[in-house]
């Protein structure tokens, strides 16, 4: 039996749902910042409440802005906690922590189309990697985000809204999805049970 | 929900025990709905917090988002409700009487958290909002128009709209769809119709013809009238787009 997940605590409310679905897959999980359990833990999860400044704020306080990038166990990034991963985010121009290439934008709104991007949409693949192993085409997930990372290489599945955006990506043993797995049916617990049996 | 069971009552009244919450949530959940929306009218007693454990426990069980509703009328309140793992909170009456309060939880969780929900019906020719409504006793008219109403909250940061149409509520005659188009024209963000579906053919007017962004019901799935995948199929099949 692995040990806990290790959820990166960013101090945002709103994970409870986030370890009752990896409850649900047989796995504890524990909300920490300490560098030596998320280190050794076997999977990491950096999840994302709130705006991306705050959220880098926290990881620099706690040190994991360095730490982070040099983890070589499975890390995966969901929502704010993806954007985290990548170059910088438009919202109050944020450096991020530049594990993936690319700068995440602000959606804009369009009569008919308000941001936040909230609700379910469908995942278009991209890559066949284990991450989206029975996952379907045009599988939906469900979204609540006003930033996205347009596709790029490290894209592994793409979502449209206005614009087609990078809603899953990864690289190496960092993987990241825009939506949220742990409110995404189960498509979210297949993609959750993948990350931690298939890496 | 009150006193951890479900109930339901027609017009707002007459609530009758329709089960237990975990059941109800884990049978819509597996039917296939895209949202559940809890509304908590269990009584509070003057100044105390109602019992929130419930949350904790439909969230442990739930793999889509959920929403809270009733008794929310502070930050820390909707703080508490939040933690015990619900995905937005919804408020009513409380945001009636301090308006003030949609924008302070907008500002402290995000607006993708932040629902209001509108009791509304048609009152000589205008559309009036209802507050209250939980409690016939204590139910009156707002004093506010419906349409004002939809345009303050979302620029106070309502990321949502239920807008439910009380006349119709819980008769199954159909949604008003007057009444959401109306409101649709003045509303950017999601609007969710509720009030009224009696008929699968109910949820396909309300889409076609108010162009809500969703459908809420109770008492039809309450009843089993009509499960929601067999709905969601025959909404597919008139080329609505639905999660399948």
């Amino acid at each position: 039996m692995p040990g806990p997940v290790a959820i990166i605590d960013g101090g945002g409310a709103n994970i409870a749902s986030l370890r009752f679905a990896l409850g649900r897959l047989g796995r504890e999980s524990v909300l920490t910042t300490d560098a030596a359990l998320i280190s050794t833990a076997s999977h990491v999860i950096l999840p994302g409440v709130g705006a991306a400044r705050a959220a880098m704020d926290q990881l620099r306080a706690a040190s994991l802005d360095t730490l982070i990038p040099r983890l070589t166990r499975p890390l995966l990034g969901i929502c704010l906690g993806m954007q985290l991963l990548f170059d910088a985010s438009a919202e109050d121009d944020t450096p991020c922590l530049g594990i993936l290439t690319g700068t995440a934008r602000r959606f804009v709104p369009e009569p008919g189309r308000p941001v936040p991007h909230m609700g379910w949409n469908q995942l278009h693949r991209r890559a066949g990697v284990p991450l989206l192993d029975g996952i379907d085409e045009g599988a939906y997930c469900y979204f609540v985000h006003s930033y996205a990372l347009p596709v790029g290489d490290t894209t592994l599945a793409s979502t449209r809204y206005g614009t087609d955006f990078a809603a899953v990506a990864g690289h190496g043993n960092f993987l990241a999805a825009q939506f949220h797995p742990e409110r995404s049916g189960t498509v979210g617990a297949r993609l959750l049970e993948n990350f931690l049996t298939r890496y | 929900m009150r006193d951890g069971q479900v109930v339901k009552g027609v017009q707002f009244r007459n609530h009758r025990v329709m089960g237990d919450i975990l059941e109800l949530a884990r049978r819509y959940r597996d039917e296939g709905a895209d949202e559940l929306v809890f509304y908590d009218i269990t009584a509070s007693p003057e100044g105390r917090t109602v019992d929130r454990g419930w949350i904790s426990r439909v969230a442990a069980l739930l793999d889509i988002p959920f929403c809270v509703a009733g008794g929310i009328r502070t930050v820390r309140e909707a703080e508490l409700v939040l933690n015990h793992g619900a995905d937005k909170i919804s408020v009513n009456t409380p945001a009636l009487a301090d308006p003030g309060l949609i924008t302070e939880l907008a500002r402290r969780f995000g607006t993708q958290c932040v629902v209001v929900g509108v009791d509304s019906r048609e009152a000589d020719g205008h559309y009036r909002v209802y507050q209250n409504t939980g409690d016939p006793a204590r139910t009156r008219e707002s004093g506010r128009d419906t349409v004002e109403w939809v345009r303050e909250a979302q620029a106070r940061g309502a990321g949502e709209i239920v807008l439910n149409c009380m006349n119709q509520d819980g008769v199954r005659r159909g949604y008003d769809i007057a009444q959401l188009a109306c409101v649709r024209a003045a509303c950017q963000v999601p609007l969710i119709a509720s009030g009224g579906a009696g008929a699968r053919e109910h949820f396909a007017e309300v889409f076609e013809q108010a162009q809500v962004d969703g459908a809420l019901a109770a008492s039809v799935f309450h009843s089993a009238q009509l499960d929601i995948g067999s709905l969601k199929a025959y909404l597919g099949s008139r080329g609505i787009e639905v999660r399948t």
